[in-house]
């Protein structure tokens, strides 16, 4: 019975982050992408691009509520379903989580301000502006709540007496070894992920009508950006994966299937695991491992095996890591091949197939998110923090808690149907063409001459 | 002062603040409803959703802003709070979620819903309801501990009048704090039909509002009787109190200075509210967890009040620019922007 409540307390938590992260990612992303278009927009005077603010805003505002609901969800959740870890990791972490409140109180206000200023004032800079602290509220609320996530993973900043917390210096435990790299993987996927969901919803458009110069400013914006970004995310998986081998080797070893401690270690892709531990059907990159590592291919790359098996973490995450890089270069690729074709004067960059694969990036983005997040929380199972307390041991005792899963499994599938079919009521009966003629009805003709 | 009662302290007007955010935010909600169902919604709601869609996700953060720096300052909550509350915790913020999410369906999708409004309205009385079972627990008598585990005796606070009357009291406070909010805010706007409409919702509310407050306070004589002496003792809190309700209640009676009136409910439910929680004093939960010895680390405690004050240097100069933008600026309150 004890084992099922735990079970269940982790179920539900899963399902309520898996869901939450989706909009929590766009809620970090999209300001960036809209600032970026209303500047662009003002400075070269182009009313497309502040058209493509002012839309992309309108569906934002649909997921930056359920982004809101569901996020005080977990905040609450957080005591609700692990009491006592809240009780004893309090002491240490309530800085940061109390931070991020005031992160999101702050991009709260300047983003009420944001959406209901469009034409207010003269001076079209005077309303970009308020797009500024949206981003940093919500880039700042990302970081303080991944440093608590990062403190779960390498804990620090305090002495351990008589079983509890004692000497505790907040701003150590803040920045914990897992931080630095953890808050720049976080930050770079969801600007990533953002700009690849637009450009796939632009790429959509472009596939069902023709493409208009709307359209195609829009997918040529959106597409360069998610380059910029996928590049950025590259350069901050290499440098988690680094972290990993020097400071949870468990769960880089975990994710690569990697047993024996042994130089020049391989990179194994995909596969299956037999009864012995041994992957079957792999694709083997030779010292590979060792290089991403520690930058060098004959490195030491510690294996499972240094640690009891019962402190090993579930063997199936190398599927996730797996699936979240091949998609980490999936995006870059396709994004490259877009823009290459775009500066070639006689390749047509808006065919068929190119527009198909830009539409999967998006959805696959999200994935990657999904996959990358899970891989990071398994990966230090059986800890909640990690060294410290188990999982079991901070679960609820609440007999309650299989009807709770039940509830908020309702509420989601409710929230995440009713989502959609607002965002698409938005924008169906309302076609970009037809709302840049009543927006900017003496700009336009401008524009054509 | 020590930080963990600075800690308390802060954390008390926040909770205040959402009181009162919340309440006019959760009544307007309910009076757009009933005004859609009465045929008058041509009447207030423009007013409504001009003064709830610049703020509705600020009212959010002043609930989770509370909860996490309750859980910040002592840690102790989380264990007893945590573990009792798991049920009604849950139901509130499955409540919260279809209010907020419908508000912005509602409001920023492309079509007006019946069934949105409903939820919305309702939910808006449901959530004080269940979020004041947090109130009503605190009071003690409803949370055993054995073994170390934590339950909560349910067949105990559904029977109990305190509990019932704590209801009550969050119910219709919430409909006339906001009622008395909406009078002075369409005052504002010089929208005279929806002014006379709120203002007789405010003067309609005001009566149940005084009454569950003196009947929570004489079950509450019944339940915690040391509760009930430190209020005694603070007899002057509940007293000015209940001055400035009879100055609110006359002011919108006559028909004049609805600032004043609105300004006159917040200072009502200030005093009865502080007045309540000192009288609580040294208990956060009756009798598990006392303000001194369930307080976090001192260098934790210390953190949180500069961030604290960080925090509110930010924020306080953003609320003033919100509000300048929108809820003091006459024109956009007119409709004109």
């Amino acid at each position: 019975m004890e084992m099922d409540t735990v079970l269940i307390s982790r179920l539900l938590t899963a399902m309520t982050l898996g869901f939450h992260i989706i909009f929590a990612t766009l809620g970090v992303g999209v300001p960036l992408m809209i600032s970026i278009a209303e500047f662009i927009g003002i400075k070269k005077k182009d009313p497309h691009y502040r058209l493509l603010a002012r839309r992309w805003t309108r569906g934002f505002v649909i997921t930056v509520a359920v982004g809101v609901v569901t996020g005080t969800a977990i905040g609450l959740q957080l005591s609700l379903v692990w009491p006592n870890f809240m009780q004893v990791a309090g002491n240490v972490v309530s800085l940061p989580l109390f931070m991020e409140v005031f992160a999101f109180f702050f991009e709260a206000i300047f983003l009420g301000i944001y959406l209901y200023t469009w034409e207010r004032f003269k001076n079209q800079y005077i309303h970009w502006l308020f797009s500024l602290p949206v981003i940093i509220g919500g880039g700042f609320s990302a970081m303080f709540i991944t440093t608590v996530n990062a403190f779960m993973n390498t804990p620090d900043g305090f002495a351990m007496e008589n079983g509890t917390f004692a000497a505790v210096n907040p701003i150590a435990a803040m920045l914990n070894p897992a931080t630095p790299t953890k808050v720049f993987h976080v930050l770079t996927s969801a600007y990533l992920t953002c700009a690849a969901i637009l450009a796939a919803i632009t790429a959509f458009m472009i596939l069902r009508k023709k493409a208009t110069d709307y359209h195609k400013k829009a997918l040529k914006l959106t597409v360069t950006l998610t380059f910029i970004f996928a590049v950025l995310t590259a350069v901050a998986g290499d440098s988690s994966a680094k972290f990993l081998a020097a400071h949870q080797p468990e769960k880089l070893a975990a994710a690569e299937w990697h047993f024996e401690t042994e130089e020049g270690a391989d990179l194994i892709l995909f596969g299956w695991l037999n009864d012995a531990h041994e992957a079957i059907g792999e694709i083997r990159i030779p010292n590979v491992l060792s290089f991403l590592a520690h930058s060098d291919f004959n490195a030491e790359v510690t294996g499972l095996e240094e640690f009891p098996e019962d402190k090993w973490p579930p063997l199936w995450v190398h599927y996730m890591f797996d699936l979240m890089v091949a998609i980490g270069f999936f995006l870059p690729g396709v994004a490259l091949l877009y823009l290459m074709l775009s500066k070639m004067k006689k390749r047509n960059e808006h065919n068929k197939a190119i527009l198909s694969l830009i539409v999967l990036g998006g959805p696959l983005a999200m994935l990657a998110i999904e996959f990358g997040w899970i891989y990071a929380e398994e990966g230090r199972q059986p800890w909640i923090i990690r060294g410290y307390m188990t999982v079991q041991e901070a679960a609820t005792s609440s007999p309650y808690i299989g009807l709770m899963f039940f509830l908020f499994l309702a509420l989601y599938i409710v929230l995440g149907t009713l989502c959609i079919v607002t965002l698409r009521k938005l924008f169906r009966n309302n076609p970009a063409e037809e709302e840049l003629e009543k927006q900017y009805p003496t700009d336009e003709k401008g524009d054509e001459s | 002062m020590s930080y963990e009662l600075i800690g308390i302290s802060v954390l008390w007007i926040f909770l205040y603040g959402y009181l009162v955010v919340a309440s006019i935010d959760f009544g307007a909600g309910f009076f757009a409803y009933y005004a859609k169902i009465t045929k008058q919604d041509h009447v207030i709601n423009k007013l409504i959703s001009r003064y709830l869609s610049p703020v509705w996700e600020v009212t959010n953060v002043f609930f989770v802003f509370f909860f996490v720096g309750i859980v910040g300052f002592f840690p102790e909550t989380a264990y007893y709070y945590g573990t009792a509350l798991l049920v009604p915790g849950s139901i509130a913020i499955v409540l919260l979620a279809i209010r907020g999410s419908f508000y912005a369906f509602e409001n920023y999708g492309s079509k007006q819903s019946t069934v949105y409004m409903f939820l919305y309205g309702a939910t808006g009385l449901l959530i004080p309801a269940s979020l004041s079972v947090a109130l009503t627990l605190s009071e003690g008598g409803f949370i055993t501990e054995e073994n170390g585990v934590v339950s909560l005796q349910y067949l105990e606070l559904f029977t109990s009048p305190l509990s019932w009357s704590i209801v009550a009291l969050s119910i219709v406070s919430v409909l006339f704090i906001s009622a008395s909010f909406l009078t002075f805010y369409a005052a504002r706007a010089q929208d005279y039909p929806a002014l006379n409409l709120v203002r007789k919702f405010a003067l309609f509310w005001s009566t149940p509002s005084i009454i569950a407050a003196l009947t929570t306070f004489i079950f509450l004589s019944q339940h915690n009787s040391r509760h009930y002496e430190s209020m005694l003792d603070l007899w002057w809190m509940f007293g000015l109190s209940v001055g400035f309700f009879m100055m609110a209640a006359w002011l919108l009676y006559r028909g004049k200075y609805y600032g004043m009136a609105f300004i006159s409910v917040m200072l009502q439910y200030f005093f009865a509210f502080f007045g309540y929680g000192i009288g609580h004093y040294p208990y956060i939960l009756d009798p598990f967890i006392t303000i001194d010895d369930s307080a976090t680390h001192e260098s934790m405690g210390i953190a949180l009040v500069i961030a604290f004050i960080g925090g509110l240097l930010l924020l306080i100069p953003s609320l003033i620019l919100l509000m300048r933008l929108f809820l003091f600026n006459a024109d956009y309150v007119k409709g004109k922007k």
